[in-house]
């Protein structure tokens, strides 16, 4: 396959960016989308020029750490897959693609493609956890969990933490992540202690990192690799709204 | 090389217990005086972190990703072991000691073992208290899964994600302890060195990848959890960045390195479809409770499709070879019987380096929908990356590299030949002898980062007085000048070759000579050409940019440049170990049906490797293996 790539540049976070074109021939339709970026490195790398910089690890559709806006989609059109997972199969030999960072206020850019996403780490510290010392556990099947809510809990657990219902939410909101994550623990027995608490740190913290307001337009979901439902946003709001009202009047 | 093991006094069951009772304690208003540094946040490092932060220690905590939670320990699909014998099915922590003691071709510490088969009990119930949802029964009671190696149903999963809700566990535990400001977390920084003062580890040199600062770091104790070396294949399930750096140039302070030869070949990922590829994608081990391997029994078939292939035509070769186990046969001889198959020439698919694993049998008697159901995410994966549908036609499969039973040779206490460097996880060589049977390794890292590191470190800590060296102290300067000339060496070269042109290079070699099979000349063969490789790497090197920026390129050469050191070392441990066991499998040494052949009497230790400086041949040290509970025994899964 003979591309047409038109990938975003930009030295540092003060830096203004821009686009640079390249032409990458012989892309084999089994590689996927970064093996083909691996491929226009070395490529530059040749050229003498500097390669274009781009966040990636597991390279299995898992560790959240590949992003990347691809022709305007996070992680690129194809449905329930990052990018990483993306092949180049699903792209025509001449096709001209556009490659951009994913781009939010809470997520600035590191460099080129590469952007910082430790606004979510706040929102996890704020509350995304059982308070459970080591050591402390009781017996495992102590505390049965009916299936049902398990496999919710478990939908929810999903999350990679990948920042694409950020990057495709026109208001950069980071509602589907917070509400994945706070509704994975707040879904089980185990969770019920410190559920109020942890639903109004975890926004409050969302709120602070400079995250947008959530207008149920649904396009984290429709972007999300894991198919994270948005019932976890409705479940969300109103664990917050029981909690702000027992907060009232306690 | 001082490699006392420490194992402690009495039977076998009671050494924990007795070691807990006599290790020293810290009282809590001294923890806060102590500062401990832990490297790599995965199982192993980020429960380490977050159970040493709780206890009260000042924990800095380090990775190379841009968070904890991204560690490679989360792509771990299959499941974790814990004896709890809930499904009554025979279980118990002397069976699940036995079957890592036998998987691991009796080459791991028995006591060692078995602690780790008594904590498992342990895991479990902390994993499910912090909220990992584990697959349940419909009585809301944990469900379990059978798994290579074992006979028993005792590996607790989360669908195909076990490892990334385990690490997730993990993670939020040490969120905690971050929000409390126990832990110190940094991100996006790199170790390039260990700083060794009078002896003892005392500090750390950094990168940071984002800028380039190197900076100096100083503590009471090192944690190094910074996984295996699996990568020095180039192609291999891990993760892009996991690499050899942290433990190697702990090594070159005067870590003894053990067993690097003990290397464990996959038996199900995804074959390689191109000169392209950058890592291999692993398929659970668990897929083969449902999946039946086969290939065809004639190779003049080999190149038809799968449905042309009459039942009597196919050849299951695990059902045949090994009737009990079947499918379920351990990793290390699953994945040889793969390559024989395909040396025979009845391999299938692209290039013939593939075996089918094939679903048609349990859709029929189960329904689509339940094997949906318990692995519908891997299906799904399988098509993304080749584009079949594995409902309707075979899965093609074939090994590759996976995880490294070898690293940093540790004692009981799990510190390793320098005092103050404790080694958790992966990267160290404990508790898996010569191949690690499935659902083991998550088990290794929680087991040493919740329930080992946190009683034995204070053996050491209360050895030592506390209060770091001065970061601007001799040994700081010196060990950070050394690493500033390294990368500053890096960044100079401005030569015709990419590092990964290398890496490519060096994971070709060390495929085809140090891989599933081996023997001696070839072994030499790789020496020599890995010698040659690092001249080239020397002076034809090139990076791009400075080293004071974000720096894919210089990141990528300085791994690599460890990666060809470590893979000759690999190299001359398979030549000097004369017997096959586990991973290692010398060809000169196996019976006539071709089963690996142990040599007890010569080889029953850990080689443990000292370094002896740059161009010097490294010396061979030995800990011998005490079996005082099991008898060596041929390995059978017949």
């Amino acid at each position: 396959m003979k591309l047409f790539l038109k990938v975003w540049k930009q030295d540092g976070p003060e830096d203004e960016g821009r686009f640079e074109s390249h032409v990458l021939d012989g892309v084999s339709e089994d590689s996927s989308f970064l093996e083909m970026l691996d491929q226009l490195n070395e490529q530059l790398l040749d050229q003498g020029k500097e390669p274009v910089a781009f966040d990636h690890d597991c390279r299995e559709g898992i560790c959240g750490t590949c992003s990347l806006n691809i022709n305007g989609f996070a992680h690129g059109p194809e449905n329930s897959t990052t990018t990483c997972q993306l092949h180049m199969r699903k792209f025509n030999d001449g096709d001209t693609i556009t490659i951009e960072p994913f781009r939010a206020k809470a997520f600035p850019v590191v460099r080129d493609l590469v952007v910082d996403r430790s606004a979510f780490d706040k929102i996890i510290q704020a509350g995304g956890f059982i308070t459970v010392r080591t050591g402390s556990a009781p017996d495992g099947n102590a505390l049965p969990v009916p299936k049902s809510d398990s496999d919710l809990a478990m939908d929810a657990a999903q999350c990679i933490g990948c920042g694409a219902c950020v990057a495709s939410c026109k208001n950069a909101s980071a509602m589907l992540f917070t509400s994945a994550k706070a509704g994975h623990l707040n879904m089980l027995p185990q969770g019920q202690a410190e559920k109020d608490t942890r639903v109004l740190n975890m926004v409050a913290a969302m709120d602070e990192a400079g995250f947008g307001n959530c207008r149920n337009y649904g396009e984290c979901s429709a972007a999300c690799p894991k198919d994270i439902s948005l019932d976890y946003i409705a479940k969300l709001n109103r664990d917050y709204a029981k909690a702000k009202i027992k907060k009232v009047f306690s | 090389m001082n490699l006392d093991s420490q194992i402690p006094e009495g039977p076998l069951s009671d050494k924990w217990e007795n070691h807990r009772f006599s290790s020293k304690l810290v009282n809590p208003a001294n923890k806060r005086k102590f500062k401990i540094i832990v490297v790599g946040s995965g199982l192993a490092g980020g429960s380490a972190a977050a159970t040493l932060g709780e206890l009260g220690y000042n924990v800095d905590c380090f990775c190379y990703q841009d968070t904890p939670r991204r560690a490679h320990s989360i792509a771990a699909q299959g499941g974790i072991n814990g004896a709890k014998n809930y499904q009554n099915d025979g279980d118990s922590v002397h069976r699940l000691f036995y079957d890592t003691i036998k998987g691991g071709d009796f080459r791991s510490r028995e006591a060692n073992v078995h602690r780790l088969a008594q904590n498992s009990v342990n895991i479990i119930d902390q994993c499910v208290a912090q909220g990992v949802p584990f697959a349940r029964e419909y009585g809301g009671l944990l469900a379990n899964r059978s798994f290579g190696g074992a006979q028993v149903s005792r590996t607790f999963y989360a669908r195909g994600q076990t490892g990334q809700q385990l690490l997730l566990g993990a993670y939020s535990a040490l969120s905690r302890q971050i929000a409390a400001g126990q832990v110190k977390m940094h991100v996006r920084q790199e170790m390039l060195d260990l700083i060794v003062v009078d002896g003892h580890a005392k500090g750390i040199i950094t990168r940071n990848l984002a800028t380039g600062e190197l900076k100096v770091w100083t503590a009471d104790a090192v944690l190094l959890c910074t996984g295996g070396y699996g990568n020095v294949y180039y192609l291999s399930t891990n993760a892009i960045g996991c690499n050899v750096t942290a433990t190697f140039r702990a090594y070159r302070r005067g870590a003894g390195f053990a067993n690097p030869c003990f290397t464990q070949i996959h038996p199900t990922c995804i074959p390689v479809s191109g000169d392209h590829q950058s890592k291999l994608t692993l398929m659970s081990e668990s897929l083969r409770n449902d999946g039946r391997v086969w290939v065809p029994k004639n190779a003049e078939d080999s190149g038809k499709s799968p449905s042309e292939i009459p039942e009597d035509a196919r050849d299951y070769y695990l059902e045949r070879k090994y009737p009990s186990f079947g499918n379920l046969a351990p990793r290390d001889i699953s994945s040889r019987s793969a390559k024989e198959a395909c040396d025979e020439g009845r391999g299938v698919g692209p290039g013939g380096r593939g075996v089918y694993l094939d679903f048609g049998d349990s859709i029929n008697r189960l329904g689509e929908n339940v094997i949906r159901e318990r692995y519908g995410n891997l299906f799904e994966m399988y098509e993304r990356i080749t584009g079949e549908n594995a409902y309707q036609r075979p899965m093609r499969i074939y090994p590759a590299i996976h995880y490294t039973m070898g690293g940093l040779w540790v004692d009981y206490n799990l510190m390793s030949t320098i005092p103050g460097c404790f080694v958790l996880g992966e990267a160290n060589f404990s508790d898996h002898g010569a191949n690690r049977l499935g659902a083991s390794a998550l088990m290794q890292g929680l087991s040493d980062g919740y329930f080992v590191i946190p009683y034995t470190i204070g053996n050491y800590l209360t050895s030592v007085s506390s209060g770091a060296i001065d970061p601007e102290g001799e040994a700081a300067r010196e060990t950070l000048e050394s690493v500033k000339e390294r990368v500053s060496q890096l960044v100079s070269s401005k030569g015709k070759r990419s590092s990964r042109s290398y890496h490519k290079e060096l994971g070709n070699i060390m495929w085809e000579y140090a891989g599933m099979a081996r023997n001696e000349q070839g072994l030499n063969k790789a020496i020599g050409q890995i010698q040659d490789l690092r001249d080239d790497f020397n002076k034809n090197l090139l990076v791009t940019g400075t080293g004071e920026e974000y720096n894919m390129e210089l990141e990528r050469s300085g791994r690599v440049r460890d990666f060809l050191d470590f893979g000759e070392l690999l190299c001359r441990d398979a030549l000097d170990r004369n017997e096959s066991c586990g991973g290692h499998f010398r060809e000169e040494y196996q019976t006539e049906d071709g089963e690996a052949t142990r040599n007890d009497d010569e080889f029953a230790h850990a080689a443990v490797w000292e370094f002896k400086g740059d161009g010097e041949v490294p010396a061979r040290h030995k800990e011998d293996l005490q079996f005082e509970e099991v008898k060596l025994a041929v390995r059978s899964y017949k």
